[in-house]
């Protein structure tokens, strides 16, 4: 049954001329692992790490407020990025977490910035475990990000300038590659992420697992890294532009039910 | 962290199929850190899978297999409430194992 199922991909995608050929053999790939993404070990590293006293404070994240209340995970992932009184600003998940790893557990603001997201050779950070447990205690319930106060709203508006800006030696801005559909990027398909369709595609299924670096990669390195390939400055996690990001994309993506840890190249 | 095995295993037809996820970086010995330094080999020599504390399989690994590896196999027999254990070794000498009744 398989080389047929193969077969007729093939030919789909022959018929279609669009980029979706790569894609079809990905979604195989997808289905064949099934629940067997490695992300399941990602999740409950995540969920040791709430737990885990750590700091000057020797406290664990269990008090932390996500925006639900102190120590309410589930559902919580799905609500951010929000406006959070206690900070004065508007946060994402990672943005949150760090104020609480400062706030609650005493850390420094340096030691929890040093290396928030993998390198080579790394089998991943304590914040990419804890993001991808905090997305999987959100699994299913609707993308439903804070767009009620002026901050929030001044966020997603400054995502959207940042997402159509362009700049660098390219002359790059998001949209360029985002901003359209059925292209692709070598074999690759780029999500058009000015409709719903395809912000909801890509917001719901990040954090993910990616194969070709065997780590857990979240929303916010994903913006990191598409900013390095515009060649603009450094995307620093958890920053107002990260999370402004994040915001534009969510407030796209308004409705639909995440499925992440998902499962990418 | 590594050490960890996601095991799965289903009888149908007389046939067991198990479904194996490890957690291992599988590193080959041959890749640089940010600051050029060679990151240490280490990868997964021999697996090998067992039912009801008899051998089914053993395979012999290499460095070329991917991080956080997965082994599907079949074999003959088993039924429900069976064990399959799974265990690793690896090139420094670490061990990793799981268990898990068949279903």
């Amino acid at each position: 049954m398989q080389p047929h199922l193969i077969a007729a991909a093939t030919l789909l995608a022959v018929l279609t001329g669009t980029a979706s050929a790569d894609d079809g053999m990905f979604d195989e790939y997808r289905e064949m692992m099934g629940d067997d993404s490695p992300a399941v070990f990602v999740i409950d590293e995540g969920e040791e790490y709430w737990y885990e006293t750590q700091g000057p404070k020797a406290a664990s994240l269990e008090a932390c407020d996500l925006g639900l209340g102190p120590g309410v995970v589930e559902g919580a992932y799905a609500g951010v990025p929000r406006f959070f009184e206690d900070a004065g600003r508007v946060m994402d998940i990672e943005a949150r977490l760090q104020h609480c790893m400062i706030e609650l557990q005493g850390r420094s603001a340096e030691e929890v910035n040093r290396k928030p997201y993998s390198l080579r050779g790394d089998m991943g950070t304590e914040m990419e475990a804890l993001v991808a447990w905090l997305a999987d205690q959100s699994a299913g319930m609707a993308v439903n990000p804070g767009q009620v106060t002026p901050e929030e709203q001044a966020s997603y508006a400054l995502g959207e300038e940042i997402f159509f800006y362009r700049a660098g030696p390219h002359d790059f801005s998001c949209a360029t590659c985002h901003g359209q559909n059925d292209v692709r990027i070598r074999l690759q398909a780029l999500a058009n992420l000015t409709t719903h369709e395809g912000a909801a595609e890509a917001y719901t299924s990040w954090p993910a697992y990616r194969i070709s670096q065997s780590v857990v990669r979240t929303m916010g390195w994903r913006m990191r890294d598409c900013m390095r390939q515009q060649r603009l400055p450094e995307l620093i996690m958890g920053s107002d532009a990260s999370v402004a990001l994040q915001m534009f994309l969510a407030v796209k993506a308004s409705g639909a039910e995440m499925a992440a840890p998902g499962l990418k190249r | 962290m590594a050490g960890k095995i996601r095991i799965r295993a289903k009888a149908e037809n007389g046939v067991t199929e198990v479904k194996a996820l490890m957690r291992h970086p599988m590193e080959t010995g041959l890749r640089k850190d940010q600051e050029g330094n060679p990151i240490p080999a280490e990868f997964i020599k021999e697996v090998t899978v067992s039912h009801n504390g008899t051998v089914v399989i053993q395979t012999y690994w290499g460095a070329s297999v991917s991080a956080n590896p997965f082994l599907g196999m079949r074999f003959n027999g088993g039924a429900a409430g069976d064990t399959v254990t799974v265990t690793w070794v690896d090139n420094t000498g670490a061990t990793g194992n799981g268990e898990t009744k068949i279903r």
